[in-house]
């Protein structure tokens, strides 16, 4: 290994990490806003929204992310869509992890036991201040965990971002082997830092879902 | 003279899912201040019968009314809401499973609907609290949550829950048949305290005794029509139908063993 190599390289992946969080927050927030969407379209009362809501979740479930980020990337331009690799990277991953969390917000909320919502409607509660007061409380705290193997997927997605020249970690490793031929050395400092990204969020998320299960 | 509505009127009241048929034309009228235990061996319908008079579970045919109000009036879904909302609030329910708020103390539990659909403040909604679980015996326990309360009390506070909205009337739907045995009686005592208070009260029930020493009038039903009513000393000591009796014949057996 050739360790001097790495330490001149090292400066240049870091700053690329920062591109890979940076496009991990705004994806995250994203596919949050999505998720939010869609999950209110799924379990709406118009039977259109419904039907919108699982189409979204069966369409970007049902096609590898990739081809999802070719065709906004590659393809847009063509239908008149004009994005920068950066913006593609973050609307193509958001939109895409937006139909997981879809299905792990909806999961989550109709795994609040049927009891509850006949609680708050028999006080007379509406239908919305029976899911914002009683509902929603309790879902949030068994979406946590499973938020976070979304976020964690979501992470290691963004190095597919490469594929479309955004200047982020994996594309960094394959910039510096195409100087160095050295692709031991140059995956396994972007590998480390993911890692450590991935296990910094991890913490994260395993103390909010304990903070959760206190209260 | 009498009322001419009476409290609670339940007119030919209809269920079905698909072709089987849950509840078959029943007919029920309480007044204000009456007692009524609807009994029968499971699949009889009762607690559909009681799901359906706060429209929980909406009836195929038939009408529910309380007092001058009709509860499962067909209407367009925003008024519908606005019709019902309004109606539960004068409706209480205690389940079989307490279904408490978990991620509530007991006082907000209680407090939660009043201050939120009545417009109480904090102090009035914490007065209310109070009062109500004092009234099931449970003021102690009020900055608890409901995990870390026994069946009968998470379900005397469910009670407290319940009469903090000042309901009309209190339906039980086998309020204490998840109740380990020796909690039931701390369940029933503030039942019939409410009985008392002259409250009108629908009581789906297994507890034949609490049944005969607490309401004015028995129903019993099997598979989806009243097969007898009357006051409990008929119906429990003297019933005319084979099919009371039988119940009753077994339902005692099963008690005593």
């Amino acid at each position: 290994m050739d360790y001097e190599l790495m330490q001149r390289v090292f400066p240049f992946f870091l700053e690329a990490a920062w591109i890979t969080i940076l496009l991990s927050v705004l994806t995250a927030v994203l596919g949050l806003i999505c998720g939010i969407l869609g999950t209110a379209a799924r379990l709406s009362r118009f039977v259109v929204l419904r039907f919108l809501g699982a189409a979204y979740v069966s369409l970007f479930r049902g096609t590898p992310a990739l081809i999802q980020l070719f065709i906004l990337y590659f393809g847009g331009p063509q239908i008149g869509i004009q994005l920068d690799a950066f913006e593609a990277g973050v609307i193509g991953l958001g939109v895409n992890v937006g139909a997981y969390m879809t299905e792990t917000m909806r999961g989550a909320i109709i795994a609040v036991d049927k009891g509850q919502a006949e609680a708050a409607r028999t006080l007379g509660m509406s239908r919305w201040q029976a899911m914002r007061n009683v509902i929603l409380p309790q879902a949030m705290r068994l979406m946590i965990r499973p938020l976070g193997v979304n976020l964690n997927a979501l992470i290691k997605s963004t190095a597919l971002v490469a594929a479309i020249s955004v200047v982020e970690l994996t594309y960094t490793a394959q910039r510096y082997i195409g100087s160095t031929y050295k692709p031991f050395e140059m995956f396994l400092i972007a590998g480390v830092l993911y890692m450590i990204i991935i296990y910094i969020v991890g913490v994260g998320v395993a103390l909010a879902d304990r903070k959760a299960r206190i209260t | 003279m009498s009322n001419p509505h009476p409290f609670v009127d339940i007119r030919h009241a209809q269920k079905s899912f698909g072709t089987l048929e849950v509840l078959k034309d029943i007919s029920l009228q309480v007044d204000r201040g009456q007692i009524v235990a609807i009994i029968g061996p499971s699949g009889s319908g009762k607690s559909t019968l009681l799901r359906a008079i706060n429209d929980l579970d909406p009836l195929t045919g038939g009408e529910i009314w309380l007092e001058d109000k009709q509860i499962n009036k067909s209407l367009p879904y925003r008024q519908y809401e606005k019709n019902i909302n309004d109606v539960r609030q004068e409706i209480g329910m205690v389940f079989q499973h307490f279904n408490l708020f978990p991620h509530l103390k007991v006082r907000e539990n209680v407090t939660l609907a009043p201050k939120m659909l009545k417009g109480l403040s904090d102090t009035e909604a914490n007065a209310l609290a109070e009062e109500q679980l004092t009234k099931v015996g449970m003021i102690e326990r009020i900055d608890y949550y409901p995990s870390q309360l026994s069946g009968g009390q998470k379900q005397r506070v469910a009670i407290a829950r319940a009469l903090a909205m000042k309901p009309k009337v209190m339906l039980f739907d086998e309020a204490t048949s998840a109740l380990d045995p020796e909690l039931v009686e701390e369940v029933n005592l503030v039942m019939k305290k409410l009985a008392e208070e002259d409250m009108t009260m629908i009581i789906v029930t297994h507890e034949m005794g609490f049944a005969e020493s607490v309401c004015d009038r028995v129903l019993f039903m099997d598979q989806g029509v009243v097969v007898e009513e009357g006051p409990p000393d008929v119906i429990f000591r003297n019933p005319k139908n084979e099919r009371t009796r039988n119940f009753l014949r077994k339902h005692l057996a099963g008690a005593a063993s």
